[in-house]
């Protein structure tokens, strides 16, 4: 175990090397800040005086090499807003946003796990249907509409929460539900499938065989198995949920990563644009890694020594396999309803 | 002459799928005596395993039960409430399965599935059921039982695994074993050791055993009475001698002569044309009559009965209905 975290933490390098090269070149072809910098009547020479401050008028790779430079001294540059280093108003801003996933994530889990599995053991109950269908709706509603629909009802009719802003743990209940309910919404439907498939197979009719109560057979015997395949989708849709928070946040002006990024970007304050994406791509890698350390727990048949790799991608493919399966079905069924693109 | 141990009337489960019902099995009756060992055969689709999965209450929906008795000890199965079946099941009725290697739960240690039937039906502690998990082991012929006992499934070969199923299934000194096709997925050397293993540790607790199967060898190697089933139905049921010398049903002499024999040196081996018809496809007449090379008349217009046509011998079969023995 301990062999493999470093070889998995080694591995972070040159991926974390690659996004910032990609979010580099992102960043250059979107256009020149300058131009919002300064006032729309300003004269040639003075945006070519502050582009030579700002070193933009130098060539790409010379552009790269020094941003390059910065990087591996974890130095972003200077935000053309704040007029300070980028990285430290970016780690400033990392506890709200991780408040929040934390909180939108244990909304999700206490949501999903019990309906997902009721759902699974009642197939094509009333309630099932009931469950299944109110997922689907979830899933189409966007986070933004369903946020601002949550504001309209809960702060401004009944008044019970604020409208925005962090602070208490009141201010915290809507932006997670928002984004809880949404992530629960898929997470149901995978533990419902996953479960479904689990709960066919021969070792549960062998646990039911041995007299266990139905109660054990589900939550201990299926309910571990069918958790395996529910981690890796969520570990890989980690990138999904931070999307969710930089809408989340705007909505609700939450003070996280996800509103600095969006503001940024209005802006073209690159430095913290490539900052916050760097941060972001390490949380996502990171989640990533978590998955791979549960899964070791969840299921003893997974090796992480040096020359049983091949088992591991096996098993990883089989997930993909089944990911894909799941997701083709999910797919077919959000057709049918709405829109795929929240 | 001893009290069965385990009675079927006329047990009927079905399958309520989309395209209407399915009935699976039909109308079987058998029993079985203490100490006894009984083999339903029959090819793939024939209902015997959902007969095995109907005598444990295990048959998933859209199956069901619709009709019949399961008497075992006197009470019907059928009939009594889920707890008391559970109580039951991997007690006094205990199962062993044809896939070894999908029968294990994968996340779990084969000492901590071994031991939960214990610690449920036995009420015994953490640490005697370990001790008695680890005596099963060593009694199904395990080499160190306590390293297998902390070991996960997918490390042992698939005879290993099914010895632990037996092991599992013998935990808690069942009064009857149902075997499916306990041998099926093991190379031949494994499947003779297992069968031996099954034999003498019921000698040992006098337990009776129904063994599901396909495979006439270890018929002829383990059992006392065989019930031979065709398309949900009991076509043959008579003691194992009076079934090899005389078998008296088409389809069972179907069987025995697609058995390869050791002595007889063929260039093909002959076989049944045709399947098994999906259930409920033929409404009219003996079930077998699309493969039986004798039928005719009367068998494509009524379904017969089974008939008892000498001592502990029954089937269901117009040729011996009406007295002709001739096939």
């Amino acid at each position: 175990m301990g062999k493999f975290l470093i070889r998995r933490l080694l591995q972070i390098i040159p991926v974390l090397f690659i996004i910032s090269f990609v979010v580099f070149c992102l960043v250059f072809v979107a256009g020149d800040p300058v131009a919002l910098m300064l006032p729309e009547d300003a004269s040639p020479e003075d945006i070519e005086q502050l582009r030579e401050s700002l070193g933009l008028n130098k060539p790409f790779h010379v552009q790269y090499f020094t941003y390059m430079l910065g990087l591996v001294q974890f130095d972003f540059g200077e935000s053309f807003r704040y007029k300070e280093s980028a990285l430290p108003i970016v780690l400033e801003r990392l506890p709200a946003t991780l408040e929040l996933a934390t909180a939108s994530m244990i909304v999700a889990i206490v949501i999903a796990i019990p309906l997902g599995i009721w759902s699974a053991t009642k197939k094509n109950s009333p309630l099932d249907f009931l469950a299944t269908g109110g997922a689907v709706l979830w899933k189409a509603m966007p986070n933004f509409w369903l946020g601002i629909m949550l504001i309209i009802l809960f702060s401004v009719t009944l008044g019970w929460f604020p409208v925005s802003g962090r602070g208490s743990l009141s201010h915290l209940v809507l932006p997670a539900l928002t984004l809880g309910t949404g992530i629960a919404a898929e997470m149901t439907r995978l533990i419902r499938s996953s479960m479904l498939e689990i709960l066919n197979q021969d070792y549960i009719r062998t646990a039911r065989s041995k007299g266990i109560r139905e109660f054990f057979v589900i939550n201990k015997h299926a309910f571990r198995n069918a958790l395996i395949p529910v981690v890796t989708i969520t570990a890989l849709q980690t990138s999904t949920v931070v999307g969710g928070t930089l809408i989340t946040e705007t909505v609700f002006s939450w003070p996280g990563l996800g509103q600095l990024l969006i503001q940024a970007v209005n802006t073209r304050d690159m430095a913290i644009v490539q900052a916050s994406v760097f941060i972001i791509a390490f949380m996502v890698i990171l989640m990533n890694l978590l998955a791979d350390i549960v899964y070791k727990i969840l299921d003893p048949r997974i090796k992480y020594l040096k020359g049983e790799d091949i088992c591991r991608s096996i098993h990883r493919l089989e997930i993909k396999i089944q990911q894909l399966q799941v997701q083709s079905r999910e797919r077919l069924i959000s057709l049918s309803v709405g829109c795929d693109f929240c | 002459m001893t009290e069965a141990l385990l009675e079927i009337k006329d047990l009927k489960t079905y399958f309520h799928t989309e395209n209407g019902v399915v009935p699976s099995v039909d109308g079987v009756s058998f029993s079985i005596k203490k100490g006894e060992t009984i083999a339903v055969v029959g090819e793939s689709g024939s209902g015997k395993s959902v007969t095995s999965l109907s005598i444990m209450g295990l048959v998933g929906s859209p199956g069901k039960i619709v009709g019949g008795e399961v008497l075992f000890e006197g009470k019907d199965l059928t009939a009594i409430s889920k707890r008391d079946m559970r109580k039951l099941r991997g007690n006094d009725i205990a199962m062993i399965f044809q896939e070894p290697l999908t029968s294990l739960n994968p996340l779990f240690t084969v000492g901590n599935q071994i031991s939960e039937s214990i610690k449920l039906h036995q009420n015994a502690s953490k640490e005697q059921a370990k001790v008695k998990s680890i005596e099963m082991l060593r009694k199904v012929g395990i080499p160190r039982p306590e390293k297998v006992y902390s070991s996960y499934p997918h490390l042992l070969s698939g005879g290993m695994r099914q010895r632990v199923m037996i092991a599992m299934a013998l935990s808690c000194n069942p009064k009857l074993l149902i075997a499916d096709e306990p041998t099926t997925a093991l190379d031949v050397t494994i499947q003779a050791q297992i069968l031996q293993l099954m034999r003498n540790l019921i000698h040992e607790n006098d337990t009776s055993i129904l063994l599901i199967t396909h495979d006439l060898g270890v018929v002829a190697e383990m059992v006392d009475t065989v019930i031979v089933m065709y398309a949900g139905h009991v076509v043959e049921y008579t003691d194992v001698y009076t079934l090899f010398k005389e078998p008296k049903h088409p389809y069972t002499k179907g069987l025995l002569d697609s058995t390869p024999k050791i002595h007889e040196l063929k260039d093909e081996l002959q076989s049944i044309e045709g399947t098994v018809p999906t259930p409920g496809s033929i409404t009219q007449g003996c079930r077998f009559q699309t493969r039986c090379p004798l039928a005719s008349g009367k068998c494509f217009t009524e379904d017969p009965e089974l008939k008892e046509i000498a001592q502990n011998h029954k089937v269901r079969c117009w040729l011996h209905e009406e007295g002709e023995v001739a096939i």
